[in-house]
């Protein structure tokens, strides 16, 4: 049954990076549509996890997918991740693409083997013989007050171990074209989307949640970042929501003549070490923006890459994460870890001052 | 079909099981010779033509010849930290297994696995280091050749210490729910390293276990290697007819230590362990039942020798990786990130 299209070749034949046109959806229903697509053209390609059938997935990632292709192809499993992640890796070795959810990124304590020592590892250990071509997507992020254990980004956990590519979209147009290339990648790929980019209409969201989506198919390349808005005073490295705040930020100061250079990562693995260096090239002055926690994550790392490069370049920097404590509940105290606007904006001002 | 059950073994499939027997014997006796080598007078792991850790399946032979007889190479089997049987007897080539195991460029994985780490995907052989998590996998081979309609099956092997594992009890519950084509199958050694199974396990037999999934569950005690064959017989052919998944549990025999370098100072049967060799009590029983010849049984280790002689050969004199080629193949395409 199993259609077998030369990956590549259906890649390449996509359009990379379209005009966005004028139609506009949420990122849950760009993601959607890109798995929809997908699963119309290929029959290896397959959907599992919890809560993905009837309800659409808890943060609609797979809402209509059943409709469309029926119970067969659109899995609901028992809560049991360890088994149905494995289950994942053992059916792309044999030639499938399962596009395998993990509800929250939180979870992943109960199921980590599988990601890191198993689909993480396996092409590597084989030299290369066995291929593991899945997708594990999950929600992150925090804002709504859902404690400590439903909040997390981790992305920074997923880009530390080799062997994973890492995709966090902010935006439905990226969304969708990321997704296209996670399900046609031979590699696995671990899909982080934040609830407050999806559109949910249950949750407070910002405005780009909604944008300009091509219908036919198309890639945005998974490891290419980009500008999302140019400027010449200072550089803020970000993904994934904190791009939208960064964006309002770079908003506001431009009415006070301060330039804010946005770049948006899109994937943290591959990092687009290039696309880093060139901006603050420009600018010499870096702010990373990360919900991940602080400390030995993205955005030391962000901050490693220029120094490298040319520790000179860097005439101020500074870093707007969650600093290193579990994310609270209260709404004021969650407030007071989340890189807000308000955050980012003392930081950018604090580094143009000087 | 393969026969379903032992009656029907004929001495050829008895000679075969034998054969396929004394094969992982002389081959584990060989890299247990290799490993040893260059770790005299004192002990260094990461030394030698055979660095790290080395488990070997020595007394374990009998669960694959056993099971691997109803197999092809279209079918999967996972295996476990103590791999090297389970791989000879589903027919992964000795050569490249062997040069990995010698961490050389020829190895299946070029010298990234380690014997451990051993993936054929010619004969979709995989093992995983880490206890009870090959299951899952296996599961997912199942599962596509399930979607593929083929009546392929995979075998998942494990030990009796997986079977207090987590993942284990999700597979068996996955696995009996979407009727996958599944075998599971626990080698009972007695021993979680050096931790008494009575001290790790509130059930005498882990096939009782299979009834909380509503599976079949059979326990071969013995370490039978007809036993197994014919318990192996019984749900390779309910797997590949749709019946869904069975586990089974073969008493067996750790006849060395955990691993090469273990003094086995806490094992408490150690007296009993020669006496339970099954490669000998079942030569034994096929000479006595005219089954075999002394001149077949001499030809066997010739044969067994001649095999793995060459593939040590091959192994030593193949390339080690290099140095240079670390960081290959952590993707399949692209530069690594």
């Amino acid at each position: 049954m199993t259609t077998t299209l030369h990956r590549k070749d259906q890649s390449l034949a996509l359009p990379i990076e379209p005009d966005p046109g004028k139609r506009k959806l949420s990122t849950a229903k760009a993601m959607q549509e890109a798995i929809s697509q997908r699963m119309a053209r290929d029959e290896s390609v397959f959907v599992m996890g919890e809560d993905v059938g009837p309800y659409g997935g808890i943060f609609s990632s797979t809402t209509g997918l059943i409709d469309r292709f029926g119970p067969e192809r659109v899995l609901d499993t028992p809560i049991s991740e360890t088994a149905f992640i494995g289950l994942g890796i053992g059916a792309a070795v044999e030639g499938m693409r399962p596009i395998v959810e993990l509800m929250f990124a939180d979870f992943f304590g109960v199921c980590m083997d599988q990601i890191y020592n198993h689909m993480a590892k396996i092409h590597y250990e084989s030299g290369g013989n066995v291929r593991v071509p899945m997708v594990l997507m999950m929600a992150a992020g925090g804002g709504y007050s859902d404690g400590a254990q439903h909040s997390q980004c981790l992305w920074g956990t997923f880009a530390h171990l080799p062997g994973m590519k890492v995709v966090v979209p902010s935006n439905p147009y990226d969304a969708k074209g990321l997704m296209t290339a996670a399900i046609d990648s031979d590699d696995p790929v671990v899909f982080v989307f934040h609830k407050g980019v999806m559109g949910l209409g249950w949750m407070s969201k910002n405005d780009r949640s909604i944008g300009a989506v091509p219908e036919a198919e198309y890639i945005v390349p998974i490891g290419k970042a980009r500008v999302a808005r140019e400027g010449t005073d200072v550089t803020i490295v970000t993904l994934s929501l904190s791009v939208h705040h960064s964006l309002d930020v770079a908003e506001k100061l431009a009415s006070e003549g301060i330039s804010v250079e946005v770049i948006d990562l899109r994937s943290l693995v591959p990092l687009d070490r290039e696309a880093i260096v060139r901006s603050v090239s420009k600018t010499g002055r870096l702010v990373v923006v990360d919900e991940d926690y602080q400390s030995f994550g993205l955005s030391g790392e962000v901050i490693a890459v220029v120094a490298e490069h040319d520790p000179s370049l860097l005439k101020r920097v500074s870093r707007v994460c969650v600093p290193d404590v579990p994310i609270p509940y209260a709404h004021a105290l969650e407030y007071a870890v989340l890189p807000t606007a308000a955050r980012i904006e003392a930081a950018v001002r604090n580094v143009v001052a000087t | 079909m393969t026969p379903s059950n032992a009656k029907s073994l004929t001495d050829d499939g008895r000679r075969d099981l034998l054969s396929t027997m004394v094969l992982i014997r002389t081959y584990e006796e060989a890299i247990r010779l290799a490993y040893y080598a260059d770790k005299k007078p004192a002990f260094d792991i990461g030394a030698g033509l055979v660095p790290g850790e080395m488990h070997l399946a020595a007394g374990q032979e009998p669960v694959a010849a056993g099971i691997c007889a109803h197999l092809t190479t279209d079918d999967a089997v996972t295996a476990t930290h103590r791999p090297h049987h389970l791989a000879i007897a589903h027919g992964v080539a000795l050569r490249p297994m062997t040069a990995e195991i010698f961490g050389r460029e020829t190895g299946l994985g070029h010298g990234r696995g380690g014997h451990m780490h051993l993936f054929d995907p010619s004969t979709h052989f995989s093992c995983s280091g880490i206890i009870a998590e090959g299951l899952p996998p296996a599961l997912g081979q199942a599962f596509a050749f399930q979607r593929q309609g083929n009546n392929r099956v995979a075998v998942a092997v494990t030990g009796e210490g997986a079977a207090n594992q987590g993942g284990f009890h999700e597979s068996l519950n996955l696995a009996a729910l979407w009727n996958l084509p599944v075998v599971i199958v626990v080698e009972d050694n007695d021993w979680g390293i050096s931790v008494p199974r009575a001290q790790s396990t509130s059930i005498a037999s882990n096939a009782d276990r299979a009834a909380a999934y509503g599976i079949p569950g059979v326990r071969v005690e013995d370490n039978s290697v007809e036993g197994v064959y014919a318990a192996a017989g019984e749900a390779v052919a309910r797997a590949r007819s749709g019946g869904g998944p069975t586990l089974i549990e073969v008493h067996t025999l750790r006849l060395w230590g955990h691993f090469e370098g273990d003094a086995e100072g806490y094992r408490s049967d150690l007296e009993s362990v020669p006496e339970r060799d099954p490669i000998p009590i079942y030569r034994d029983q096929l000479l006595k039942n005219a089954a075999l010849t002394d001149a077949q049984y001499q030809q066997m280790q010739a044969s067994a020798v001649e095999q793995v002689n060459d593939a040590i050969d091959y192994a030593t004199s193949s390339p080690t990786p290099d140095p240079l080629g670390h960081l290959s193949y952590v993707f399949s395409e692209g530069a690594n990130a």
